[in-house]
């Protein structure tokens, strides 16, 4: 997943494991659809999720954001449903709905009550080949998504630090752009580039279906066969596949921008499960992500935030079910009396020491219990479990593996880690970045005559 | 926490304030059970099946309402229980929670503090689970060690709020809305009375504030009866007994509309305007929710939304909504846009909130809402996280055991009248109190 969660890694974990697991049916449909049903009987609703092989990582230099933009004008109307009915139309059925683009993919959902699944299905098979993109509709929703880069990044000092890192991370990885796109680009996009990626991309056999919930399989399948099982597919251009090259030394940046608190990020050049040679490899790092930072007895809680104080808080994350190569990254703020060179040190000890002493086997043992219940609490949620079913498949590593996460993190052995950390977390493969905070100007509060709130009126 | 933006991007921001809900179908909507222990403590259950899992959350009238002066310490007690309890340091509970994969959180809001916990039901586990989560609730240290770090570490966060024109815009919405009411201050409190808490104020809070007729327990997971009610004489068993807190005084009411504007250097300027609005018992609750659901408070489909993004392009998000708390909570729209058409996507909402006041909703949004909240109502429903939420707020804001039973039938029952009556009567948009935190540039006096 490209979700990068506190705590990390451990908040991403499966479901279907043993015998008595929720079984996963599986088909495809000779326009090349594939259908992953999932039965979950414990309360009458169902989520229906259609995953597109297509992100900001399919993307090339000047058309950043352009899958994003696309998802956008996802809501823009058909010649069937013009634009605005889309979401009309869910909700008059009770319906929740959103979109969300990554690097690896692009996704659509609802949540329904089980029997409005038609409904999800039908407006899904309908804009998957028949969006129509009106100029007027463009106009505004490009003034949205750059209302939304301002929102999300451009206004937060923590998400610009992330950007500027990637792109110094990463040399030739296309995971070094941001998936809303770099601001110029997404200036310059045009509703042509937009309806281009979409003719080149959103086809049956470049889409996954995964529903999840209070549904028959066959129920599933049939209503699906009748909503897309008549969309032509397409013939795809090969997937980027470029693996970043070999990072040749330490990497470092500082932004300095107006802010209250520095911050650190430092990543760490590793494969993910789907690019490694040795899948026991990428296990062991998600269990080093655990050792770290996986709960308040962990590392990084232990002995940065707790024992000498050096951290106000701490971060790792990474990012298993990514396509490509990834970073295993940490990130921390000092606390109120340590500076950020304490900060790093000290962080960079704690890898130093994962990479010269094995854990000890408490520390295995509690990571292990941690994946154990986290396994039963994510089955409470039908959405989690269609999230992860649908970014596996998507990213080329099939849903099954999802099946195996909790045998594999129990087969990973002290041994392992070590031998991971000596190969991956080193120096060669570091990026260091820092928030290093201009000051901001205090602003005084200056009250207006009346005059929005409608006095003027009166 | 590592939540990094470039991760992903959605198609529009899902607020975290759901205020609406509803019933489908009887067969989806559990039973909440109700009881209290030999030794008078409230508790509230939903069995559930299917998974060997029990949420288990404790709700205190402890939030930073009942701060005092003392603005923080609410928050500070919740967030330094698990710092050190009984015999147990702040390690030792991590390590003994960790290894048995259970999850302890606490915190607070400005009507209460809570303390919550989620495990396994293997009786091992669960067991050593209920030990821990009663120490830490009865018995915490506060000592000066742990006090000075968590401390210390809420300053910073304090400190970071200002780097956010949102949350500057948000602290001084409620300021203006509240004035001198204890909702008025931040949860977290600010600086100046922060750096003055001593442990031992925390000690003294914590020991008038965490008793049981302070409390009420609420359990949902894969227990039996009468394992719930020798649960709840555990968790109960070592707090004090204690009384409710008094009642809060209601806020003063507002005089005429305001607007704010505070210089700072972001490219959009954040909105937030508003009233009072919603008490938790309030009799218009539901022709207010429903109408503001048509309102701004259903996503794409809302009329603000409409009016400023879909037609207008002018905000990735722009809401309204109804925090509904045991005295009127604040009723808000809030938007951001880039500075120089800040000004243009306010007036847009404003405009739009009065001639949904003047006029009211159609029949056609009307019905298209009442679909929406009925139909939908099974998704607040479907998960025991999502189960505890509903019913905690049940037992704290005092709703009757049957709201969740009776509210489609409320919602059914509204009509257009009813909004426009209810909305004339409480939401007056020319008494906003009107905050705007960015590079916008302050209306020439005497406005437009």
């Amino acid at each position: 997943m490209r979700v990068l969660c506190l705590g990390a890694a451990l908040m991403a974990l499966p479901m279907a494991v043993a015998a008595s697991e929720p079984k996963v049916f599986e088909t495809r449909l000779d326009n090349g659809l594939k259908i992953l049903v999932q039965e979950d009987h414990r309360a009458p609703v169902v989520v229906s999720q259609v995953w597109y092989k297509v992100g900001a990582s399919s993307e090339y230099a000047g058309v950043t954001g352009v899958s994003h933009m696309l998802e956008h004008m996802m809501f823009k109307g058909t010649a069937r449903h013009p634009a605005g009915e889309f979401s009309r139309i869910v909700a008059a059925n009770g319906g929740r709905e959103n979109a969300f683009t990554s690097q690896d993919y692009t996704t659509y959902f609802q949540m329904l009550e089980r029997s409005k699944l038609p409904v999800s299905l039908e407006l899904e098979a309908d804009r998957m080949r028949n969006v129509r993109f009106i100029e007027a509709e463009y106009a505004k929703e490009h003034q949205v998504v750059l209302e939304e880069r301002r929102l999300r990044t451009d206004d937060q000092p923590h998400a610009k630090l992330q950007e500027h890192f990637d792109a110094v991370a990463y040399t030739n990885s296309p995971y070094r752009n941001p998936v809303i796109g770099w601001p110029d680009d997404i200036t310059n996009l045009s509703l042509d580039h937009v309806k281009k990626w979409y003719q080149l991309w959103y086809a049956p056999n470049n889409a996954t279906l995964v529903v999840v919930g209070d549904v028959r399989p066959d129920d599933v399948v049939r209503e699906a066969r009748k909503q897309f099982g008549g969309l032509k597919p397409s013939v795809l251009p090969p997937p980027r596949v470029e693996q970043e090259v070999e990072q040749l030394g330490i990497r470092r940046l500082t932004v300095r921008l107006p802010a209250k608190l520095p911050h650190l990020l430092m990543g760490f050049k590793v494969p993910s499960l789907k690019t490694v040679q040795d899948e026991k490899e990428a296990y062991a790092l998600e269990v080093a992500a655990g050792i770290l930072d996986g709960g308040n007895s962990a590392r990084f809680s232990k002995n940065l935030v707790r024992g000498q104080q050096i951290a106000a808080s701490t971060g790792v994350g990474y990012e298993l079910y990514a396509r490509l190569q990834t970073l295993f990254m940490i990130e921390g703020t000092p606390s109120q009396a340590q500076t950020v060179d304490g900060l790093e040190a000290a962080l960079m000890n704690q890898v130093k020491r994962l990479r010269e002493e094995p854990v000890t086997e408490e520390e295995l043992q509690r990571v292990k219990a941690q994946v154990l219940a986290n396994h039963v609490y994510q089955l409470d949620s039908a959405f989690f479990q269609a999230m992860q079913l649908g970014t596996a498949e998507t990213v080329g590593l099939g849903w099954k593996k999802i099946g195996e996460y909790e045998a594999r993190i129990n087969e990973v052995t002290a041994a392992d880690i070590l031998a991971a950390a000596k190969k991956y977390l080193i120096e060669d493969r570091l990026t260091v970045a820092r928030l290093d905070p201009l000051p901001l100007p205090e602003g005084a509060a200056a009250p207006e005559a009346p005059a929005i709130g409608g006095g003027h009126v009166r | 926490m590592f939540a990094s933006p470039r991760v992903k991007t959605m198609r529009f921001l899902i607020l975290g304030i759901f205020l609406l809900a509803g019933v489908s179908s009887a067969e989806a909507v559990p039973e909440i059970q109700n009881w209290s222990t030999p030794s008078g403590g409230r508790v509230l259950f939903v069995p559930t099946e299917g998974l060997p899992m029990l949420d288990l959350r404790m709700v205190f009238d402890a939030g930073s309402a009942r701060d005092g002066r003392e603005f923080g310490i609410g928050a500070l007690t919740a967030g330094m229980l698990d710092s050190g309890a009984g015999a147990l340091d702040a390690d030792t509970i991590a390590e003994r929670l960790d290894a048995i994969g259970a999850i302890l959180s606490s915190g607070a809001t400005r009507d209460s503090a809570h303390v919550a916990l989620r495990t396994l039901t293997d009786p091992p586990k669960l067991k050593e689970a209920l030990e821990v989560f009663e120490t830490v609730i009865s018995q915490p240290r506060f000592e000066t060690k742990d006090f000075e770090r968590e401390k210390n570490r809420v300053l910073l966060g304090i400190q970071q709020k200002g780097e956010d024109p949102g949350e500057i815009s948000e602290m001084a919405f409620m300021k203006a809305l509240y004035g001198e009411h204890p909702y008025a201050h931040p949860v977290e409190g600010v600086k100046e009375t922060v750096e003055k808490l001593k442990a031992s104020d925390l000690a003294r809070f914590h020991k008038e504030a965490y008793t049981r007729g302070n409390a009420i327990l609420v359990m949902v997971g894969q227990v039996t009866r009468p394992e719930a009610e020798a649960i709840a004489v555990q968790v109960y068993a070592r707090l004090p007994e204690g009384a409710p807190k008094p009642a809060l005084e209601d806020p003063a009411p507002l005089s005429g509309s305001e607007t704010v504007t505070t210089a700072f250097p972001s490219e959009q300027t954040h909105v937030y305007s508003g009233v009072l609005g919603l008490k938790a018992n309030d009799p218009d609750y539901f022709a207010l929710v429903v109408g503001n659901h048509i309102l701004g408070g259903s996503g794409l489909v809302s009329r603000i939304m409409e009016e400023v993004r879909e037609k207008k392009g002018l905000a990735y998000s722009a809401f309204s909504y109804f925090l509904p708390m045991r005295v009127q909570g604040p009723y808000q729209i809030g938007l951001q846009s880039k500075n120089a058409s800040a000004r243009e996507a306010t007036e847009i909402a404003v405009r739009t909130l009065r001639e949904f006041v003047d006029k009211g909703p159609t029949d056609k949004e009307l019905d298209a809402a009442k679909k929406n909240i009925i139909g939908g109502y099974v998704l607040r429903l479907d998960s025991n996280a999502k189960l505890i939420g509903e019913v905690a707020a049940i037992g704290f804001l005092g709703r009757p055991l049957d709201w969740l039973n009776r509210y489609t039938a409320k919602v059914e029952a509204v009509t257009r009248d009813d909004i426009q009556r209810a909305f004339k009567a409480r939401i007056d948009p020319d008494r906003l109190k009107t905050i705007m935190v960015g590079g916008i540039k302050p209306a020439a006096n005497g406005g437009q």
